[in-house]
């Protein structure tokens, strides 16, 4: 572990303490319950009929034969789905229900291969999936669309009438545009200008856990809702809006998660299972198969991006140019504000033109994935700043710290920054005995390495938080709080009050509560979650200690602002308190009810202050010239992370997203047939990198506290995937003074550009 | 949803005409890695399975008088990582087994399964090619005998007759300065299948190659014996001239497909860099032997 700039951390006991996780005993003995694990009396199973073409207008879809199928209990179509007509936009958070109801189920058109066209409930799986069988859908069959390049093509198939672009039908569904000085006065000064064209593949998050649910839709009108998402008040205001029930009459339970990374910030089953259980009268339950989640889920988009970057010979940034366009899927909502925001927000340009395009084609919506579209920004932005650097014999990491962003400067997207620590990420790189050592560029024949590094940046987010925090009888604390635990915010939450109760911190239990059990929190995403609640788990506890405070009053006839609270123990302030011997929790709860009754509270928040995160990272790679195949050998990310609560969850956060970056610069990719049929729809040949293929990534977590929160947090999840695709990138040119601009790096397309002179 | 039958015969002859009796139907089971997979992606629906693991000759490692191995068909790879003296002989062959999947896979998958199942990736199979491995068929009409690289005809097609059952493989006798090897190209370190698998079989006699065979896998619809690459290596004492021209034998010998896994240039030109790794290895394994 490596922690620098801890200067507040002294004294705390819990919170910096690698705490046993809550979660963890039930994980390794196989006893925490995922979506998948719950069973009802009278249960009945629901199975999806999906498109088997990418693009097909929708004549008719005839169920008569499903329905009459022994065992069939019921059957939707999209008539049983709210329909949001296509000239009103209706937003939740950022989704737009007119795609997500198109999303939930085909209505005039199947958009890609797996889009959902009906769906059956059943007494078996087996009998659901052969009913769906039955179903006769009569599909007009369209040409289709995969590709970025193809897609923005004047003679591309359009996927919807309604998309228009510089008054013409398109698949460009949406423009995003930042923009700050003047462009063309800023490249004219320019001593050096690159500029460079880059491209990706669509990847998948990777959770293990396939989306899942169990809905009892009840004989009085109640919906009852198992399943596992990243936020159980999205689940219930989706599914209220997509099936017009009331978000009262609809409880949303989160089961344990296994794994998010952002794919489950929206639904697919619910509304529908919702619908097969009002129409059935039986509690449905529905589970994705593998091959499902990677067919009709979201990943992250694709991408062809340009950047053109000018710099005086000092190295000066004077003016940056971004083109993003950004593989939406079959309906549009590509997360432009990533690469368009992120890009060039780490860095002091005076002028900057930032430019996303939105493009559909015939694939699965994109769902988020870590910093949504930031790491494809970053990618363009920090390979044509590591060429700069290169052609003017400037240290990569120099350049970085010259033009890095300073306190007071307005931020490309909007605010003024506060104190900026992005240099901090730099410096601990260059400093790091890593970036210092020598590096043996040619070990063996064949074998050549090469080192690079580069940085990222991510807005981080506050927003809606509950917490409840409640004294149990014999003097313990049981806090709910309203998010889904994907990243240790229980762990984190349970050190934070312990340490501001002064008790020992197994005597914090730390629970997640349902939509009817704790007020309105939003998702975990956007590295929100640890921020915001650990902010309203700070004011909830100082509420309860102030109760505790007051009952301590009322027992020894004092003022209540007369009485400290210190090590889990109400005591005299000072010697004019007078002299009581101290109550404990214990003692306090014990007395509760003749003294005022239960101690609790509940704080409800839309927080701010998340200030933005920033990450350095260096690597060093090896490449078999033979074979064309790239592995890690070191890697080092320096990241901001403002009060690490629990070390060991930060220090996951960063390793994780450091594989995740390392599969989607070298392995991973959505591949698509002529047909436009995902070609592999499965891990065998989804190639996320297994156990030995990546090195121990070390992290450097730089604790520099977030002013504007009480312990100091900073949103961790997110920046940690922004740099290491550019990182690998520039290590692999290093290594053999080739540029590789498209990803993934495979060993196919490294033999290829090996070739070529 | 249809009922499946499950057969555990004790004998092969049971086997023989249980199998014969379910004609199209009937499936054979051994480590069911490769079966059971299929099964649940709906690829094949067997009215009969019937479960080799419970005879005894199909399970046995037997070593010959003269020095060869005999290898029960279904013996699962774990099982036969464990012998003494197996892999001593064929380090080659049994590195190539022991590849397949994973530590939970390798207790039940097998290398007749990995045969019969005539994927062009399958990693023994190169290795038993190279090996000059044989296998014994026993069906309804009696015993026959097959090089291995006679099995395979196709993508998920053997010239197994109707009924016929793989036995075992016959490994011969091993003379004094021999050894194999099997390296294959996968893009991660593990848990994939074979872009390029090649094994390689040489005997080295003062320096000079006395016998080589080449076999090679994932470049073409069925594992490829490469006798020009063997020609290349015999008599040389594994100059870089005869390694190039080895190498080139194998690229030639190539008939891949563009997929999902690799590209047709890109399996082309690493069949003979992987030709020429192999035989390194294999070479200096001779040397000690
Ligand atoms: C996670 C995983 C990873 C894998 N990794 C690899 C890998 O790295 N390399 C690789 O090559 N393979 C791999 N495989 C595929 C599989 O494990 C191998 O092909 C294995 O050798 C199959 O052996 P088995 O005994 O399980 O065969 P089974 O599944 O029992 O049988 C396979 C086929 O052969 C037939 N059959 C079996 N035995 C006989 C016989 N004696 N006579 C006639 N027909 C017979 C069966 O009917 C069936 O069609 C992997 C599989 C999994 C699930």
């Amino acid at each position: 572990m490596n922690v620098i700039n801890k200067p507040d951390v002294i004294g705390n006991k819990w919170i910096g303490a690698r705490t046993i996780r809550p979660d963890g005993a039930d994980k390794v003995t196989g006893r925490a319950a995922y979506a998948a694990d719950n069973v009802m009396p009278g249960m009945i199973w629901g199975k999806v009929l999906r498109s088997p073409h990418a693009h097909a207008r929708i004549r008719s879809i005839d169920t008569s034969k499903a329905e009459k199928l022994a065992g069939v209990k019921a059957v939707v179509t999209h008539k049983d789905i709210v329909d949001f007509p296509l000239d009103k936009s209706v937003m939740l958070g950022i989704q737009d229900m007119r795609w997500m109801c198109r999303n939930v189920m085909a209505r005039e058109k199947a958009l890609f291969h797996g889009h959902p066209i009906a769906a059956v409930a059943a007494t078996s799986e087996e009998i659901a999936a052969e009913a769906c069988k039955l179903i006769e859908v009569d599909y007009e069959v369209l040409p289709h669309v995969i590709d970025i390049a193809d897609a923005i093509r004047p003679d591309a198939p359009i996927l919807h009438d309604f998309v228009q672009f510089e008054g013409k039908p398109s698949n460009i569904a949406g423009t995003m545009v930042l923009k700050s000085g003047d462009i063309e006065a800023g490249f004219k000064d320019a001593d050096i200008i690159v500029e460079r064209t880059f491209d990706s593949r669509p990847v998948h998050q990777g959770y293990i856990e396939p989306q899942a649910c169990t809905v009892s839709y009840a004989a009085d009108g109640r919906v009852t809702i198992w399943s596992s998402s990243q936020g159980q008040f999205m689940v219930r205001a989706m599914t209220s809006l997509l099936t017009g029930i009331p978000q009262s009459d609809i409880r949303a339970i989160p089961a344990e998660i296994g794994g998010g990374f952002g794919a489950k910030t929206i639904i697919y089953l619910e509304p529908v299972a919702v619908m097969l259980s009002k129409k059935s009268g039986r509690p449905v339950k529905m589970v994705m198969t593998r091959e499902e989640v990677m067919r009709a889920t979201g990943p992250a988009p694709g991408s062809l991006s340009t950047v053109k970057i000018g710099a005086k010979k000092d190295g000066t940034l004077v003016a940056a140019q971004g083109t993003f366009y950004l593989q939406a899927g079959g309906l549009p909502g590509s997360p432009l504000r990533g690469p368009v925001g992120c890009s060039f927000a780490a860095y002091a340009i005076p002028n900057v033109l930032s430019v996303g395009y939105d493009v559909v084609s015939n694939r699965s919506k994109v769902a988020a994935y870590r910093a949504p579209g930031a790491p494809l920004g970053a990618f363009a932005t920090e390979c044509v700043l590591d060429e700069i650097a290169e052609k003017l014999g400037l240290d990569p990491l120099e350049m970085r710290l010259k033009n890095s962003a300073r306190e007071g400067d307005k931020a490309i997207y909007g605010p003024v920054f506060g104190h900026v620590t992005f240099a901090e990420t730099v410096d601990a790189i260059r400093r790091h005995p890593h970036y210092t050592a020598p590096l043996d560029r040619n070990p063996r024949p064949g074998v050549k390495r090469g080192r690079g590094v580069a940085s990222g940046f991510w807005y981080n987010a506050g927003g809606e938080s509950s917490v409840q925090v409640n004294i149990t009888e014999d003097g313990n604390v049981v806090v709910t709080t309203g998010h889904p635990d994907v990243g240790g915010s229980r762990a984190s939450i349970a050190n934070v009050v312990a340490e501001l109760f002064g008790i020992e911190h197994k005597r914090v239990s730390v629970l997640i509560g349902d939509t009817a059990t704790i007020g309105f929190s939003n998702l975990t995403g956007g590295s929100r979650v640890t921020f915001a609640s650990a902010m309203v788990a700070t004011l909830s506890t100082e509420k309860v200690i102030g109760q505790l405070k007051e009952r301590a009053a009322k027992i020894w006839n004092i003022d209540a602002e007369a009485i400290k609270w210190q090590d889990g123990m109400a005591l005299p302030a000072g010697d004019n308190a007078g002299k009581f011997p101290p109550l404990s929790l214990k003692e306090l709860a014990a007395r509760a009810n003749d003294m005022g009754g239960p101690i609790g509270t509940q704080v409800q928040l839309n927080t701010t202050g998340a200030d933005p995160g920033f990450a350095t990272h260096c690597v060093d790679v090896e490449v078999d010239v033979d074979l064309g195949i790239i592995r890690v050998l070191r890697y080092t990310a320096a990241q901001d992370v403002g009060r690490a609560l629990h070390p060991s969850y930060v220090e996951g956060q960063i390793q994780g997203g450091v594989v995740q970056g390392i599969g989607w610069a070298l392995s991973e990719e959505y591949l698509y047939d002529r047909n436009g049929k995902l070609d592999n729809a499965g891990f065998l040949d989804y190639r996320m990198p297994v156990c030995s293929d990546v090195p121990m990534i070390e992290p450097i977590m730089l604790e520099i506290p977030n002013p504007k929160h009480p312990q100091g947090v900073r949103g961790v999840g997110e920046a940690p995937i922004v740099p290491p695709l550019a990182a690998i990138a520039n290590a692999v040119y290093d290594a053999l003074g080739k540029r590789f601009t498209s990803l993934p790096m495979s060993p196919p397309k490294v033999l290829e550009r090996l070739e070529q002179p | 949803m249809a009922d499946i039958r499950y057969l555990a015969p004790r004998t092969l002859d049971e086997a023989v005409s249980a199998y014969a009796a379910a004609a199209g139907a009937g499936r054979i089971l051994a480590g069911g890695t490769d079966l059971i997979v299929q099964m649940r992606a709906g690829m094949v629906r067997p009215g009969t399975i019937i479960d080799i693991k419970k005879i005894e000759e199909m399970t046995a490692i037997q070593e010959t008088p003269d020095g060869g191995f005999v290898i029960g068909a279904a013996v699962p790879g774990a099982v036969l990582a464990e012998h003494p003296r197996f892999g001593k002989a064929w380090p080659g062959v049994l590195e190539a087994i022991n590849l397949i999947g994973s530590t939970q896979v390798q207790g039940r998958a097998s290398a007749g399964g990995n045969l019969c199942n005539a994927s062009p990736a399958g990693d023994s199979v190169p290795a038993m090619v190279a090996a000059g491995a044989a296998v014994t068929i026993q069906g309804p009409d009696g015993r026959r005998s097959l090089p291995v690289e006679a099995v395979p005809a196709g993508p998920g097609r053997t010239n197994l007759a109707p009924g016929e059952i793989v036995v075992s493989f016959t490994l011969p006798p091993r003379p004094k300065g021999s050894g194999d090897a099997y390296l294959r190209m996968i893009p991660r370190t593990e848990m994939d299948i074979a872009v390029v698998g090649c094994g390689v079989n040489l005997t080295i006699e003062n320096g000079v190659v006395k016998a080589a065979r080449v076999g090679l896998g994932a470049v073409a619809p069925t594992v490829l014996l490469v006798e020009d690459a063997a020609k290349a290596l015999v008599g040389s004492k594994l100059e870089d001239a005869a390694l190039d021209a080895a190498a080139a034998a194998c690229s030639a010998a190539c008939r891949p497909i563009n997929d999902k896994r690799g590209t047709i240039a890109y399996r082309t030109r690493v069949a003979g860099v992987l030709l020429k790794r192999t035989a390194a290895i294999a070479a200096d394994r001779a040397r000690g032997a």
